[in-house]
């Protein structure tokens, strides 16, 4: 896209450095743990050791003795303000304090308040909980086993641990198709469960003003305006009011999905601090975070693909059992309780597809949330970029042949799934020849087919996926009912320059820059004076906030469609300032002129003072405009990534030697943040695709709790990685962008794992697991006889 | 729990204060003297985004008690700008868009810092082995290891310029 603004006014296509950065450098950030008011308490959390057990006592005698302990609050003290149990976003239930019994290893048992956060934790360690252990549910499949121990007592008809059944597509077409099909392959996929570990964990400080019922949260939240709106809807009963509640999301250190849901440590805190009357902080510690926060996937796949013989894929099918824990609390819209995980069939014009999800209670900590991934995306990618690759193997394929025998064609564009998605646009053939041009494929084909030769073990690994992010259209998408529009609310002022708020709250994306972007393309008002605001419920227009990559599709939509309206208005303006008809005047980024004379003009900074000192007789003074913007379709953004591993024969480790990446996000606001988003995403898609797992013992013992064992990528492990663009506007987006934020993370695991899997497919390997560590590889050498 | 009074210099200048023995100096700095650029991430030492440098030195504050900085010098990301002027170092990630989120961002620069002190013109290598104990969830590190890049090819040419 060719700049039309100058480096000054850094519209968009700018890479302007960030306008954020200033107090992030000089450590001036304003983050949770940050916040320190008159009288503050602190709250730290009793967890249970079990997984599964009766809580027959307990003793907070000994707490309350330590001097400093003011109070300890268990779920019986929440049951007399019914506040002990609340709805989860799915609209099942959970716990905020049991009251009965734990149904996880780390769940909230009790929590002690106290003057500082060393006393506090005195506290957790004084209270004596007695606990009676209960038979333990860890396996997905055996809780659906009839005779399994039922989780949910709490539920009066329950009968088993079966949560729901979802489905999509035409099964009875589906199988007609896999009848027919000359070629069928099938192949059972495990994705783990993994934890986004934002480096800040989540809290925040509850602060309830007794004399004025006023409530004032801030929270590492990224959907401020839908917490406000649960907290009225949960705690209206005990006198919590709307209009009464600020949410305040202050600077967060990165939420990746972890950050949307209500944990109980919140609501805790909140009732703490209406119960005593003072602001309470809770922070939670990194293990905490890890054992008892929203964890995302769990998801145990088969996938299977039909072809015929040439290798046309004709049908698709997929079943999937999702392991949710002991609650439903996933982030969802509310009618995709499998999210959007219908996008499997990816790149593919696949004519036929079927997919099903049953999801079961285990005794793990409920979810699941996303890792930086539009609801369910990645499950959905990594199972058709692996299947795609098993059916490249069956066929004795090179699997950029295949992809390119399969892709949906630019011409086909919007396109309709088998599943029932409308495709806005695309070019995955560009996407995938400009991948295997940058990367010279053909040369890594032939040192591979040498290495192999002297027995070295180099794979190549390919993945052209395609997101669906920008949720979304008001017809389908809600959370808890609330529509998912976004909003933007632009005030120019008197001297030309803007206040800018919005519905969505950046975790490290970038809003203060990019949308002042956006505001400078749309009316050439330097990006430098435009001022962004988001998090704050008292002053931002309501949104449903940042996840799933929908900030720009929505709000970044909604703060175009306002300056246009802007623009609107300072038409007429500039029409009464030139002594001219409206028709007659032009837009040139910046200003109005006179068609045919260019010197008769007025600039968007003259128009807004007049707007304040000399505006039209009849107009309504002032410059400024809001804007909720409900998006007509989804966005599609889609890449083709090239990933080539080594792999040590002696260890089984593998060794990223390059990948490249390459991206179509549509239109971009500013370069250089697309391609920190798509660094970022990499990473966090090479992290499970190697290293992190979250995984429990038979007792439902966690093993992954901690950075001793959950393994985050350190900049030794991660590779230089290496980008580039293709650019296929949205034709529905109003500049034509997509959402970019977590592309990578969806495309990069099935780049990896096929490439791995390549590496070893002379050996007879056709599927490995993520995360593919040394171990499971070294295992495979050993088994085959090439470990060294 | 026994106090101890004790003397930290911070950016230079002496602070004196009454601290429990378990008090540990990333607390000491967050909360008693409110410098609250210093980050806490986790509770195993992984993370990094609280290191400070100690007599010079790169630490993890969460593994280092307030008590054990009694007599020594502390320099934290408050005292990166001198006079105003920013560090080559946080110059360079903003130059090279080293953060995003900003969490880790301290803990990045001081290891950064200190590497610079130690070796003036890191290759990649050094500076990803350098700052292989701090933990970023957002950037991929490309541009943290080219922020320091930028930096010590400024202090380089303010050296030669000087010369």
């Amino acid at each position: 896209m060719a700049l039309k603004t100058t480096a000054e006014v850094c519209g968009m296509g700018h890479s302007m450095k960030r306008k954020e950065d200033p107090r992030f450098i000089r450590g001036q950030g304003h983050y949770v743990d940050d916040i320190k008011l008159p009288g503050m308490v602190h709250l730290d959390i009793v967890r249970s050791p079990y997984a599964h057990a009766k809580i027959t006592a307990i003793h907070t005698e000994k707490a309350l003795a330590i001097p400093g302990v003011l109070a300890v609050i268990t779920g019986k003290t929440l049951e007399q303000f019914n506040l002990h149990w609340m709805p989860t976003l799915m609209s099942d239930t959970q716990m905020v304090l049991p009251v009965e019994k734990v149904m996880y290893q780390a769940q909230e048992v009790a929590a002690v308040i106290a003057t500082d956060r060393y006393i506090a934790a005195d506290g957790v360690e004084a209270v004596e909980v007695e606990y009676e252990p209960l038979p333990v549910v860890v396996d997905p499949f055996k809780a659906l086993e009839p005779g399994a121990p039922v989780l949910r007592t709490d539920k009066k008809d329950k009968k088993d641990n079966h949560i729901f059944h979802w489905e999509a597509g035409d099964r009875a077409g589906t199988d007609r198709a896999f009848a027919e099909a000359d070629v069928k392959v099938k192949q059972d996929i495990y994705i783990p469960r993994i934890h986004v570990a934002s480096i800040e964990t989540c809290g925040c400080v509850a602060d309830f003003d007794r004399a004025m019922g006023h409530l004032t949260v801030y929270m590492t939240t990224q959907a401020p305006h839908a917490i406000r709106t649960v907290f009225a809807l949960v705690a209206g009963h005990v006198g919590l009011s709307e209009e009464k509640i600020r949410i305040v999301s202050p600077d967060i250190g990165g939420g990746f999905g972890g950050k949307v849901p209500v944990y109980p440590g919140y609501v805790i805190a909140v009732a703490a601090s209406v119960v005593l009357g003072k602001p309470v902080k809770w922070i939670e510690d990194r293990m905490e975070n890890l054992q008892a926060d929203s964890f995302a996937r769990d998801y145990h796949m088969t996938a299977e693909l039909a072809a015929k013989r040439d290798g046309t894929m004709t049908a698709l099918r997929i079943k999937t059992l999702a392991d949710h824990g002991y609650a439903d609390a996933a982030a969802n819209p509310s009618k995709f309780p499998a999210g959007l995980f219908s996008i499997c069939t990816g790149s593919y014009d696949l004519k036929h597809a079927f997919t099903e999800v049953d999801a079961a209670y285990t005794n793990k900590p409920p979810g699941g949330i996303a890792y930086r991934c539009s609801f369910r995306v990645t499950e959905a990618v990594h199972a058709i970029e692996r299947i795609t690759d098993v059916l490249a193997q069956e066929l004795e394929m090179d699997p950029a042949e295949l992809r390119l025998k399969n892709f949906i064609q630019p011409e086909q564009f919007p396109y309709k799934s088998a599943l029932g998605w409308e495709y806005d646009s695309g070019d995955y053939p560009a996407a995938l020849a400009l991948a295997m041009k940058t990367i010279g494929y053909d040369e890594l084909r032939r040192e591979q087919a040498e290495k192999r030769r002297r027995g070295e073990l180099m794979g190549i690994g390919i993945s052209s996926f395609t997101e669906i992010v920008g949720a979304g259209p008001s017809k389908d998408f809600d959370i808890l009912g609330i529509k998912m529009f976004d909003s933007a609310e632009l005030r120019i002022h008197p001297t030309g320059k803007v206040i800018a708020r919005f519905g969505t709250k950046s975790q490290g994306q970038g809003h203060e820059t990019t949308y002042a972007q956006i505001v400078a393309e749309e009316l050439g008002i330097p990006a430098a004076h435009v001022q962004v605001e988001e998090g704050d419920t008292d002053t931002a227009p309501y949104g449903l906030g940042t996840y799933a990559s929908r900030s720009t599709p929505t709000s970044g939509a909604a703060c175009a469609v306002a300056a246009r309206k802007i623009r609107e208005k300072a038409k007429k303006i500039a029409a009464y300032l030139l002594e001219a008809s409206e028709d007659d005047l032009e837009w040139e980024t910046g200003k109005f002129f006179v068609k045919g004379a260019p010197q008769k003009a007025k600039t968007i900074q003259e128009i807004a003072f007049a707007a304040y000192t000399n505006h039209p007789p009849g107009m309504e003074a002032g410059l400024e405009a809001v804007d909720y913007y409900d998006p007509p379709n989804l966005t599609f953004p889609f890449g083709s990534y090239i990933c080539v591993v080594d792999i040590d024969r002696g260890t089984g480790a593998v060794k990223i030697r390059r990948f490249l990446a390459v991206d179509d996000c549509g239109n971009i606001i500013n370069p250089m943040i697309v391609d920190g988003q798509i660094h970022g995403g990499l990473t966090m898609g090479m992290a499970p695709a190697l290293l992190e797992e979250i995984s429990y013992d038979e007792n439902g013992n966690i093993s992954g709790g901690s950075f001793m064992d959950y393994l985050v990528p350190t900049a030794m492990e991660t590779p230089n990685w290496e980008t580039a663009k293709t650019v296929t506007p949205s034709p529905h987006h109003p500049f034509g962008a997509k959402g970019v934020g977590e592309s990578a993370t969806v495309g990069a695991p099935p780049a990896i794992a096929n490439a791995v899997v390549d590496a070893l497919a002379h050996l007879g390997v056709r599927h490995i697991d993520i995360p593919i560590t040394p171990e499971k590889v070294w295992d495979i050498l050993k088994a085959n006889g090439v470990a060294e | 729990m026994a106090k101890h009074k004790i003397k930290v210099k911070v950016q230079g200048a002496e602070r004196e204060a009454e601290v429990e023995s378990r008090l540990l100096l990333v607390h000491f700095l967050r909360e008693v003297l409110g410098l609250t650029g210093t980050h806490i991430g986790c509770d195993t030492t992984h993370c990094g985004a609280c290191t400070v440098l100690l007599d010079g030195q790169p630490v993890k504050s969460c593994t280092v008690l307030a008590v054990q900085a009694d007599g020594r010098e502390v320099m934290t990301v408050e005292g990166l700008e001198q006079d105003g002027k920013l560090h080559p170092i946080q110059d360079g990630f903003w130059q090279e868009h080293g953060l995003q989120c900003g969490y880790c961002t301290p803990g990045m620069l001081m290891t950064g810092y200190a590497l610079l002190e130690r070796n003036a013109d890191p290759s990649e290598a050094e500076i990803r082995q350098a700052i292989s104990g701090n933990l970023c969830r957002c950037t991929g590190y490309v541009n943290i290891v080219k922020a320091v890049q930028h930096a010590a090819a400024a202090a380089k040419q303010r050296r030669t310029t000087a010369a």
